[in-house]
């Protein structure tokens, strides 16, 4: 690495006069960007648009399940607000959140690239981003959609008189945004590596975003064809999933969730990456296992696109499908218990500190634990039939994703906030949002466990009074949960202009990106890297250190 | 001494002793549920316990003021192993033991009584073969294997009865079966879990389990109409189905007389079983189940029956467990019109089928 | 002035020393670099449409199963014909598209512009063949959901040589031409998308670009032209072939 220069000492750390942000001014000069950062500011900005919605709308649901009865919202509306919030937190932030902000900012630098391979077709992604949520927005404003965020046929194709076909298309043109995210990913990782960067030394993040990517090179294109009948049903009444014209409604269900099993490891794979590296990071120590977590990834990708029936046990598929599949669940399971023992491994023997970011992580490790443990209640047949379609699967899907994938989300953008910006978020009110959170996230998903071994089912605007006291306990947590994400939202915004200068490396990390200015250049490296060490190598880190001259900028 | 206004704590005592946690194990599946259930809440509890102790000891153990400089460890093949092997091992008990559950929930005693279930936004129709006819609601004796067989009008619904631990997807053109044996009498919930439309939320019901004698007590009363046999039997009449299915010796349709449970020859040289999905198929596709030995004659009643109408004739065509049956019904026919549509005077005869899809 | 913009102006210069052809982008490192990457990422993009056309063929296999009469019946229905021309037309654009790469490779512009030319021709008389036959589908009623009618399968005319279907199979051959329009939609719409393509390409070919050594597009439209002529390759004798001879 003796190639990149030597950086500023970090008390005296200043912002750099020309970086991506200020190389060029004007909405132009943003609009039309080829720059992979500047792209991911786009998309940090449009994603967090999205969250909020989506997130007004879980307050909503949260809100009419107060109380038993259908008062605050029709049943029509209630189930409106619920697609939406499945549509929009699905398509709209889960699946590009960390891919398209965290790793479109990272990627090129981690692997010591100028740029991603196609930086047009990355700018098309986010156009196409944009066109799908402005489609989403017109649906809202048009009068919703009430198809569920599955658009399961017949219901979708024959029954609603909402505005589906709209939907149908926003997400595929959303698909194809994922599709060439996932695809510049794949290209640049296999193409656009800096001379002497090996596989086996790229950072775990890069590890696992290239598995999500050849999830989403693969899966999201079956779900654009089905979106396509789905909608060629509903406009001209082709027959394809049409029982009455001799269609399969099940052929429906068996392609759509071959994308949409495959979709929660996209989701879940790259905040995996970020959990790699913060703990690595805030152990000072490198990722016990490195190879076991790499192809843990990749194993994961594999299996992953080999369990989509688990979805269908109770639909009436035969019972040796049923066996396999349920087999296959179990098998998947397996390397995320691996990951989560190594990231806990990882601490052994480490100097850990505890900043936000890796309060989060360990908020991660926690939730995503609990979640990824009651997959396997669901995977496993028997105990599926009276799970599924309850609130225990709400409960399941909101701890991987929300506890394990936003936690994540929000422990990378904390940690590579300063790389982002330049500046540092405020320490101790982030800390304290990290720790509301989880408490609220902990109240508001828990009772759910409870309310779906109850029975009671999800998409209900009303329901039985006695699971009235769970309930409120979830609509509490909610809105402490609510708390806990706005507070990021104020502060890191705040952060932008009086945060604390953080210099090009506030945590001492190895990553390549962090021997780079903070806010990189355009180009990210004055001279292509030469790469000559390990990921997570932090002895390396302290050699240089030891040899650096302190230069003042 | 109230801390706390009087109308305030009154709510509360209401609301809090009407705070379910657990549901009821009311039929002879849940315990087996709750069994598997508890295992599995064991194994995540050790699992997170695990997770959570490496982590928070460590936390202590090797934060920064203990552990000023981290000791570099590539990994420990030895390890990983085991936290490979172990989850591996644990999830593939959950794996057999989950199987066991799904064929015990999935696989339905020999002598269960058969109720026929139809969904459609929103409600649930019950028919049960002595002609009771139930809205939301599904009377059951207790001790006694029931098996339902379901299907819905329109889009998927989901069947769900929480308390027995059973639940089954309703799909529009195919039957589906679910199966369970109450143990306690009683009054449970009964949900659609599929989303279905507007009002998923209101196509909910009770199912009554009662004692037997209750319930024996229950169906006398109920009977509204005739059975579903009769019904099948008039509108087999009515169709003209005996015109080919009529055990004579030039008839040009296969002999239903005990063909339910029957090992068929089909054209194609395959061996069918037949079944209510079977005989329902037949009636509206026949041309993908032609028999072997019989002219491919068979029109489609596609759009001609409504599902309680195919009901009623899967249900006479299994009870047609006797030559005498058919004699009947051919007898019962002779002076009917075989057009639906018109409505005869005659008592006996009703043309107009209570099955047939009204124009 | 800082070291690292000292550092950015030194490095700036090092730039122009070596060669530096006006097509190479900025964040390549060289031209073979530039052309493997788009490479590359073109067979990743035609993965990703193998899994597109692969649910329509999933969706296509278990129908042809379950409802053989009726596929066998409707593909009765299509003109081998016009079928045939298509077929001959789109393997002669894969050449003319073939020849168009070599002229790109030679650099010879006229022969470049003449053979995209003659590609996109071709690809417009295929568009033409197939709304031929989409008309003629709707004249004899066998678009479902819009105008269908299983007259043709249950009374058919005395020139029609196979059985009559029954009711019930005929109503399924409404499965069949829905995954035909289904499937031959999705490909004309590629088809237009890359005849959309072929015009930018022939513009810019216009005014010089490609006869450079900048083959790299011309090269990687040429997979995407080839891809969508074999996945024709595939339809053609799922739709029009099948049983032909019962």
């Amino acid at each position: 690495m003796s190639t990149i220069v030597k950086l500023p000492d970090q008390s005296t750390a200043q912002l750099p006069k020309v970086s991506y942000l200020n190389k060029e001014y004007g909405l132009k000069s943003w609009l039309l960007t080829g720059d992979h950062k500047r792209i991911a500011m786009l998309y940090l900005i449009s994603i967090t648009f999205f969250f909020f919605i989506g997130g007004a709308m879980a307050g909503l649901i949260r809100l009419e399940l107060l109380t038993p009865p259908s008062d605050l919202l029709a049943a029509d509306t209630y189930n409106k607000v619920f697609t939406a919030h499945g549509i929009v937190m699905v398509f709209l932030f889960l699946v590009p959140s960390v891919p398209a902000t965290i790793g479109n900012f990272l990627i090129p630098i981690m692997v010591g690239a100028k740029d991603l391979a196609f930086p047009k077709i990355n700018l098309l992604s986010w156009y196409l981003y944009i066109v799908a949520g402005s489609m989403i927005i017109f649906t809202l404003v048009a009068g919703g959609v009430d198809t569920g965020w599955t658009f399961t046929t017949p219901l979708s194709t024959h029954y609603l008189n909402t505005h589906v076909i709209t939907a149908g298309l926003a997400v595929f043109v959303a698909g194809f945004s994922s599709i060439f995210t996932g695809l510049n990913f794949i290209v640049t990782i296999h193409r656009m590596r800096a001379p002497g960067m090996t596989w086996f030394r790229l950072p775990l993040f890069v590890w696992s975003h290239y598995a999500a990517s050849i999830l989403m090179v693969l899966g999201t294109p079956v779900l654009a064809i089905t979106l396509v009948l789905v909608v060629l049903e509903r406009t001209i009444g082709i027959g394809v999933f049409d029982p009455t014209k001799g269609g399969d409604p099940l052929l429906f269900q068996h392609l759509f969730w071959f994308y949409s099993h495959p979709a929660v490891y996209i989701m879940i794979l790259p905040g995996m990456g970020v959990i790699s590296e913060v703990i690595s990071n805030f152990s000072r120590k490198r990722v016990f296992g490195y190879t076991a977590v790499a192809f843990s990834s990749v194993a994961i990708a594999v299996f992953g696109f080999f369990v989509w029936a688990h979805h269908m046990f109770v639909m009436g598929i035969s019972n040796y499908s049923a066996l396999v599949f349920s087999l296959l669940t179990m098998l998947v399971a397996v390397p995320s218990a691996i990951k989560i023992f190594n990231w806990s491994a990882t601490l052994y023997k480490g100097s850990i500190t505890f900043e936000t970011p890796m309060l989060y992580a360990f908020g991660f490790l926690g939730l995503f634990t609990i979640g990824g443990l009651t997959g396997v209640f669901l995977g496993s047949m028997g105990m599926d039939i009276h799970l599924t379609e309850t609130y225990f699967i709400v409960a399941h899907f909101h701890f991987v994703m929300v506890g394990g994938m936003l936690m994540a989300y929000l422990a990378g953008v904390h940690f590579w906030w300063p790389k982002m910006t330049g500046r540092m978020y405020p320490e101790g009110v982030s800390k304290l949002a990290a720790v509301i959170t989880f408490v609220g996230f902990i109240l508001t998903f828990f009772p759910q466990f409870i309310l779906g071994y109850l029975g009671m089912p999800r998409r209900y605007a009303a329901y039985p009074p006695e699971f009235q006291v769970l309930n409120v306990f979830s609509s509490a947590g909610a809105s402490v949960l609510g708390i806990g994400y706005m507070l990021p939202l104020l502060y890191l915004t705040w952060s932008l202009k009086y945060g604390k200068i953080a210099g090009a490396n506030p945590w001492q990390a190895t990553g390549l990106e962090w021997q780079i200015q903070s806010p990189p250049l355009t180009e990210n490296f004055i001279e292509t890297p030469i790469v000559t060490h390990e990921a997570y190598d932090y002895e390396w880190l302290e050699s240089k250190k030891g040899s650096e001259v302190p230069t003042v900028g | 001494m109230h801390l706390i206004s009087p109308v305030l704590w009154q709510f509360l005592i209401k609301w809090l002793t009407n705070f379910a946690i657990f549901p009821p194990e009311a039929s002879t599946i849940a315990p087996y549920a709750d069994a598997l259930y508890f295992f599995l809440i064991l194994i995540s509890v050790v699992g997170l316990f695990a997770v959570a102790l490496l982590v928070v000891t460590f936390s202590i153990r090797y934060r920064q003021e203990l552990s000023p400089v981290a000791t570099q460890i590539e990994g420990s093949t030895l390890l990983e192993a085991t936290w490979t092997i172990i989850p591996l091992i644990l999830f593939m008990i959950c794996f057999v033991w989950g199987a066991l559950l799904y064929f015990r929930i999935y696989s339905p005693p020999p002598n269960a009584m058969n109720i026929y279930v139809v969904g459609k936004q929103w409600m649930w129709k019950v028919e049960h073969p002595g002609g009771q006819h139930e809205i939301n609601s599904l009377h059951i004796p207790i001790n006694q294997p029931v098996q339902l067989t379901l299907i819905s009008q329109d889009v998927f619904h989901s069947f769900s009865i929480p308390a027995f631990r059973v639940k089954r997807e309703v799909i529009p053109g195919r039957y589906n079966t679910v199966w369970f044996n109450a143990t306690t009498p009683g009054t449970y919930h009964l949900f659609c879990t599929q989303y279905c439309g507007t009002l998923h939320s209101q196509m909910i019901g009770q199912v009554v389990a009662m004692t037997p004698e209750d319930y024996q007590a229950w169906a006398a009363q109920s009977i509204s109409g005739t059975s579903l046999a009769q019904n099948g039997e008039r509108l087999f009449a009515s169709l003209g189905c005996n015109s080919c299915h009529n055990s004579g010796p030039n008839a040009h349709g296969p002999n239903l007389a005990s063909v339910y449970g029957a090992h068929l020859q089909m054209k194609n040289g395959q061996f069918v079983t037949v079944d209510d999905a079977f005989l329902r198929d037949t009636i509206l596709n026949p041309t993908m189940h032609e028999v072997a030995g019989y002219a491919p004659i068979m029109p489609t009643y596609q759009g001609q029956v409504s599902e309680e109408g195919l009901i009623d004739l899967v249900e006479y065509i299994k009870r047609l467990d006797s030559q005498y049956r058919i004699e009947q019904t051919i007898d019962n026919s002779g002076a009917q019109p075989v057009q639906t549509g018109t409505t005869p005077a005659g008592t006996s005869a009703p043309a107009l089928a209570p099955g047939t899809v009204k124009p | 002035m800082d070291s690292h913009t000292v550092a950015a102006q030194t490095a700036e210069t090092a730039h122009v020393d070596h060669e530096h052809p006006p097509y190479l982008r900025h964040h390549f490192v060289n031209v073979e670099q530039q052309r493997e990457t788009a490479t590359f990422g073109m067979w990743l993009f035609l993965l990703t449409e193998i899994m597109f056309f692969g649910g329509l063929f999933c969706a296509y296999l278990i129908y042809r199963n379950w409802y053989y009469p009726a596929f066998v019946a409707g593909s009765h229905q299509l003109s081998i014909f016009l079928g045939t021309l298509n077929t001959a037309v789109l393997i002669a654009s894969s050449f003319t598209m073939a020849m168009a790469v070599h002229s790109s490779e030679v650099r010879s512009r006229k022969a470049l512009i003449t053979w995209l030319l003659a590609t996109i021709f071709l690809g417009c008389v295929f568009l033409g063949v197939k709304a031929d036959e989409y008309h003629e589908k709707w004249e004899k009623h066998h678009v479902p959901g819009l105008n269908f009618s299983t007259a043709d399968f249950t009374h058919p005319s005395k020139d029609y040589k196979d059985d009559k279907l029954a009711p019930d199979m005929a109503e399924k051959t409404q499965v069949y031409f829905s995954l035909y329009f289904a499937m031959t939609g999705m490909h004309a719409l590629h088809m237009i998308i890359g005849v959309s393509l072929l015009t930018i390409l022939v513009i810019r070919a216009w005014g010089g670009a490609y006869v450079n050594g900048h083959v790299a597009p011309i090269e990687n439209f040429g997979l995407y032209w080839h891809f969508v002529d074999i996945v024709w390759i595939f339809l053609f004798p799922l739709l029009y072939l099948i049983s032909r001879h019962q």
